[in-house]
């Protein structure tokens, strides 16, 4: 694996929001066809992160870099990082009324594949793929032709970013909280769905307050980030460890000294 | 899909319409008294009773105050320092065919994506072409004919059909109805005219094509549309009007005569000259629209304003008729220092009686933007119902979006209906979609196309694309 080259390297981040540094000193590095779960309390940054790589406006970034697919990231506009292969599955999709969620995947595959110097894509073409996606993450096919998020429920607008994932290919899924307000059984269909999706050029990073989605999704790494920075890596049973011990015993000092490691 | 718009990259960042044409033009000196008429309608050949006509408005006029009652603001007009007629000289000897036309007018229209060349048309498309003062050019007129329309220019119906013409020319709007239209009335050039006889469906939609073209002059255009019992039309129009630094006036009158259970349905694409960002030039647009609908008959009015520099602009329904219905569809999008003043009135005289006004009212850059509407119930009106729904969307925090409407209802049966909502382009949907691909600029008219479908779903097809694409072009620039 050492030998691969990453994907995303994140290195010594820091970063906020008007003036409030909130995250200090994140690493992470990530292989392509990785998957790796950031675990975490509320308020240590989590959302931050996902917002920070992906170039929301009023994030500033003060020092350190990132580097995603050889490129400087933080270089680039919003819509180019997207164009380059990074996706944000939001917390809480926003509604665009009036705008259907078919015109809004033309759209958005159309501008990826134009930053590829790729011709747009043709109506059937897309049709065909999006009823294959609807299909996938369980929507009727009529919410192809309603507006985007209008009116769907908590778990129909996860499925929706899930479907729009599944058009645009992306090299890096940031899945920011997806599991919140899920039922299991529509979790189920969010994890399947990204196991669909893994593969050796696709890699995910799953953030998420509770260890249950990572029972549907085996990740690679997991990382506990506290205070705005990683505290601890390890493997899939570092989340199982999380579980049954919450976050609070990373408070004491033998964390600290993993740091200092 | 639609409303789906291929953006085409070509598709200039300016006001695209804003050429000038190089074409030789009698222009009459400005200034406006009664010998200024009488040269209008010795120019036109009209009948002696169109002038009387003519003059008996301009006395009213003389009469009348220019109203201030509208939330807009402009430099009082200097009457005196407008051109009232102005025509390409060579539509003196009217071109029998289009042969004759000048290539020059014909190439201003294809420019404007206007063909006027029969065969290379939208099939389903008649076009009267309006220049300045005179109708350059009427496509199909034989095949319309055939199916027994009259669709021509307004100063040859005065002549050709002067019965039809002198029956209902001012009738609902009349010649002292306002100021603007009291103007009209004295100094219209021309428009258009359109007679669908009984029962007959127009077989292919009917549009007229306005364009001003020559300095400090007026546009007075003047339409009437006739729909007798059972017919039916669509009728479509389009203006622009090129980038000059002065103000020019346009002051239109449109009126709708929808016979026992006829159907006219209209629709506007208004992409006269906005002016600069920094207000300098512009047209003012003062229109007064108006339709009476007899008993059953229905009128819909669907418009996209996105040009001019003032606004000032209410097309209204008469529910005259028991069981009539009236509509009215509104997209207004002003940016920069436009300001518009726009809405509708529907009067409710007949029992049962239904009306719809659905607006949607975009703001970007310091312009200003109100919806004005009245629903009126008359006493005879039992049983009638209105619904209106007024949004407005802001792009931006130096814009302004206003709701203005007026209520009043004398029959306790009537039900009227009235929402309003006003929003602005989020942050996160602006992220959403940037986040997907998509540059601020398409991201910002996608969101805002999505806002206006409820309106743009009642043009016919073609022009929901022409309009959306409007759209686009007039949005590019508010962003950031």
């Amino acid at each position: 694996m050492s030998n691969t080259k990453s994907l995303l390297t994140i290195k010594d981040l820091y970063a906020g929001i008007e003036e409030k540094q909130i995250l200090k000193g994140f690493n992470l590095d990530i292989k392509p066809g990785e998957v790796h779960a950031i675990m975490g309390p509320n308020g240590a940054g989590k959302s931050t992160m996902g917002y920070v790589l992906s170039g929301r406006d009023g994030y500033e970034v003060e020092s350190g870099s990132v580097t995603f697919n050889g490129e400087n990231l933080l270089d680039l506009e919003i819509e180019e990082r997207a164009n380059a292969g990074l996706f944000l599955a939001f917390q809480y999709p926003v509604e665009i009324p009036g705008v259907s969620n078919l015109e809004f995947l033309k759209a958005s595959v159309d501008a990826v594949r134009a930053a590829n110097g790729e011709e747009a894509i043709t109506s059937s073409e897309l049709l065909k793929q999006a009823k294959a996606a609807c299909k996938q993450v369980n929507l009727p096919l009529a919410f192809l032709k309603r507006g985007v998020n209008e009116g769907f429920s908590g778990g129909e607008k996860k499925r929706n970013e899930l479907m729009q994932m599944l058009l645009l290919k992306p090299k890096l899924c940031i899945l920011d909280e997806t599991d919140s307000g899920l039922d299991i059984d529509a979790l189920q269909l969010v994890a399947e769905g990204v196991n669909s999706q893994r593969s050796p050029d696709r890699s995910f990073i799953i953030v998420t307050h509770y260890q249950r989605l990572l029972d549907y999704i085996k990740p690679d790494f997991v990382h506990v980030l506290a205070d705005g920075k990683i505290v601890k890596s390890g493997d899939a049973s570092l989340a199982l460890e999380l579980e049954s011990q919450g976050y609070a015993w990373l408070e004491n000092g033998n964390v600290e000294a993993k740091i200092e490691e | 899909m639609t409303v789906q718009v291929e953006i085409d990259e070509a598709l200039g960042r300016e006001y695209e319409a804003g050429f000038i044409s190089d074409i030789e033009s009698e222009t009459f000196e400005p200034g406006l008294d009664e010998s200024v008429i009488e040269r209008i309608s010795k120019m036109k050949g009209e009948p002696d009773w169109m002038l009387e006509w003519r003059l008996g408005a301009f006395r009213e006029w003389l009469k009348m105050e220019e109203p201030d009652w509208a939330l807009v603001d402009y430099p009082k007009i200097d009457f005196q320092a407008i051109s009232y007629y102005s025509a390409p000289k060579s539509m003196k000897d009217k071109p029998k065919s289009l042969d004759e036309v000048d290539p020059e007018l014909l190439r201003t229209y294809e420019k404007l994506g206007i063909p006027l060349i029969e065969q290379q048309m939208l099939a389903g498309i008649a076009v009267d072409a309006v220049f300045d003062s005179v109708s350059v050019v009427t496509t199909f007129r034989e095949k319309l004919y055939e199916a027994g329309v009259i669709f021509c220019p307004i100063s040859e119906a005065i002549v050709e059909y002067p019965e039809l013409v002198k029956k209902y020319l001012g009738t609902v709007v009349g010649r002292k109805d306002n100021y603007y239209s009291a103007l009209n009335c004295a100094v219209f050039t021309d428009g258009s005219f359109v007679y669908i006889p009984k029962g007959v469906r127009c077989p292919m939609e009917l549009s007229t094509y306005f364009r001003i073209n020559e300095q400090n002059t007026g546009q007075f255009e003047r339409t009437l549309i006739i729909a007798d019992e059972g017919s039916h039309v669509s009728y479509l129009e389009g203006c622009t009007a090129p980038q000059r630094d002065e103000n020019q006036l346009h002051a239109a009158v449109v009126e709708l005569i929808a016979m026992d259970n006829a159907e006219i349905k209209y629709s506007t694409v208004q992409n006269w000259y906005p002016g600069d960002e920094n207000g300098k030039g512009g047209i003012y647009n003062f229109v007064t629209k108006r339709g009476i609908c007899h008993t059953s008959a229905k009128i819909s009015w669907t418009q996209v304003e996105t040009g001019s520099a003032v606004t000032w602009k209410y097309p209204s329904c008469i529910l005259k008729g028991d069981n009539s219905v009236g509509e009215f569809y509104s997209v207004a999008l002003t940016r920069g220092r436009q300001q518009a003043d726009t809405g509708t009135k529907m009067i409710h005289i007949g029992k049962n009686t239904k009306s719809t006004i659905i607006t949607k009212g975009i703001s970007a850059g310091r312009s200003n933007n109100s919806y004005r509407g009245l629903v009126k119930m008359m006493a005879s009106a039992d049983g009638a119902r209105n619904f209106t729904e007024c949004d407005s969307l802001l792009i931006g925090d130096k814009c302004g979006a206003h709701t203005f409407p007026y209520i009043e209802s004398r029959n306790p049966s009537a039900i009227v209906e009235h929402e309003a909502t006003t929003s602005k382009v989020s942050d996160e949907q602006l992220f959403l979609c940037r986040q997907r691909g998509l540059d601020p600029e398409k991201a910002v008219s996608m969101i805002v196309n999505g806002f206006c479908k409820e309106v743009f779903k009642e043009l016919p097809m073609e022009f929901a694309v022409e309009a959306s694409k409007l759209l686009e072009i007039s949005l590019e620039g508010s962003v950031g």
